[in-house]
């Protein structure tokens, strides 16, 4: 069944009238024509459909649009702000964090999460928030050393 | 081979109340399935194995996360998130042993948007949130289009993914009774990865020791043993009222397994409740003094 929707992303409003069985991510790539945010296994594994709600990191693929409603939803795109890289990219450019980049917005979208809510994580704290993140390139490393440098720039 | 799809067609219903909830179950009985954080029900749809045709959504219903404490004890609400059970300093304060459970609950990702009632309601016989909350005495409110009732956890869950809940009815609180001063609480979660793993052997354990070293009050619960979370209560009894010594604890540990029933890896599971029943006493002791 059809109904309108209005979803907050990256702070601007957007309504649409979409069938409520289409999912949160299906809706950001297929509709709003936001790529970024990734399908990996779509049944909330591994992490690549990763965005923020209300500054809380969600697997999209698992949240109906329908009840995304009313929230803030922010996704890889809204990160930087006119232009200017999140610490968190800062990091992970710089530390050549990331190889194919397929589930990088996700490890971003989690490590941004982490630091919404500990400002300054442990390396522990860090690994446990990408816990729900599978990549299959980089070994992971290099995540966890970036999320410690930026939380260590302030962002 | 299982394949994941996009999701099936439904009528999308949104109740005001956990009473309209319970009368919409009750109207459309098994072509309704009732939706908390849906990151149980979400893939079983997507892989066909629940296909309802109505999907009765909780989301639209104010005021169900909640986490309060009153004289008898917490009370959690049907639509608490693990992560509200991860961040509460309630929770922190009085029963951590939930915490350190919600820390190796699944991924921050789904700790977001899953439930700990809908955990408990999945009734899998690995439910993190199940052996802990046996430990800890809960009980469950249940209300919906039937007469409101109660039941201790412990007589819920009835067989694998299976539950007491009647057509209608819902789970509408989480209650924890007060933990006597000087308790201690262990969840160990034995698995295969690190993380995102379900328990290939859960042990929970609550216990009491008073000053002279003796065993006030013990639960212990299994969790991935049995066809369902279950009370170790053999060797719980030969605990209570007697002075722990190495010897006891190591005797305990041995009895729990008396209580596990494992649909799979029977051998290697009784083995490893021996082994982890011993270290979450001997953890939890600790955390008591």
């Amino acid at each position: 069944m059809k109904q309108l929707m209005n979803l907050k992303v990256n702070n601007i409003a957007h309504q649409v009238e979409i069938d409520t069985r289409r999912t949160l991510l299906e809706v950001l790539r297929e509709h709003i024509g936001l790529m970024g945010t990734k399908k990996g296994c779509d049944e909330g594994d591994c992490g690549a459909c990763t965005v923020l709600l209300d500054g809380k990191p969600v697997n999209s693929c698992l949240v109906l649009a329908v009840e995304a409603q009313g929230k803030a939803i922010t996704t890889i795109e809204g990160l930087s702000v006119n232009g200017k890289l999140d610490p968190i990219q800062v990091a992970f450019v710089e530390n050549g964090a990331f190889q194919c980049g397929f589930c990088t917005p996700g490890i971003v979208m989690a490590a941004k999460g982490l630091l919404n809510e500990k400002p300054h994580p442990t390396e522990d704290e860090a690994k446990r928030a990408i816990a729900g993140n599978l990549c299959r390139c980089t070994g992971y490393l290099r995540f966890v050393e970036g999320i410690i440098k930026a939380s260590q720039v302030g962002g | 081979m299982i394949f994941i799809r996009r999701l099936p067609p439904f009528d999308y219903v949104a109740p005001k109340t956990l009473k309209e909830a319970g009368s919409v179950l009750v109207k459309h009985k098994d072509e309704a399935s009732l939706m908390a954080g849906g990151t149980d029900l979400m893939p079983k749809m997507k892989k066909r194995e629940v296909v309802p045709k109505y999907l009765v959504s909780l989301k639209n219903i104010p005021g169900l996360a909640y986490i309060k404490e009153d004289k008898e004890g917490i009370k959690i609400g049907p639509m608490t998130t693990i992560h509200d059970v991860e961040v509460s300093s309630v929770i922190a304060k009085k029963v951590p042993i939930l915490r350190d459970t919600s820390y190796v609950f699944a991924s921050a990702q789904i700790r977001n948007l899953a439930t700990v009632v809908g955990n408990l309601c999945s009734s899998a016989p690995s439910a993190d949130m199940a052996s802990p909350l046996l430990a800890l005495g809960a009980v469950l409110s249940i209300s919906g289009s039937k007469k409101a009732r109660t039941i201790p956890l412990n007589e819920f869950f009835t067989g694998p993914f299976t539950n007491c809940l009647e057509l209608g009815e819902l789970v509408s609180e989480i209650q924890i009774p007060s933990q006597a001063p000087r308790t201690g609480g262990v969840y160990i979660k034995h698995t295969i990865r690190n993380a995102m793993d379900h328990a290939l052997v859960g042990v929970a354990v609550v216990i009491t020791v008073d000053k002279n070293n003796i065993c006030n009050d013990v639960k212990i619960a299994l969790g991935a043993c049995a066809p369902t979370p279950v009370r170790a209560t053999a060797a719980e009894d030969i605990l209570k009222g007697n002075k722990l010594s190495e010897a006891t604890i190591e005797k305990a540990a041995k009895t729990a397994v008396k209580a596990s029933k494992p649909r799979s890896d029977p051998e290697y599971k009784k083995e490893m409740v021996q082994v982890l029943t011993g270290r979450a006493l001997k953890r939890a002791i600790q955390l008591a003094k």
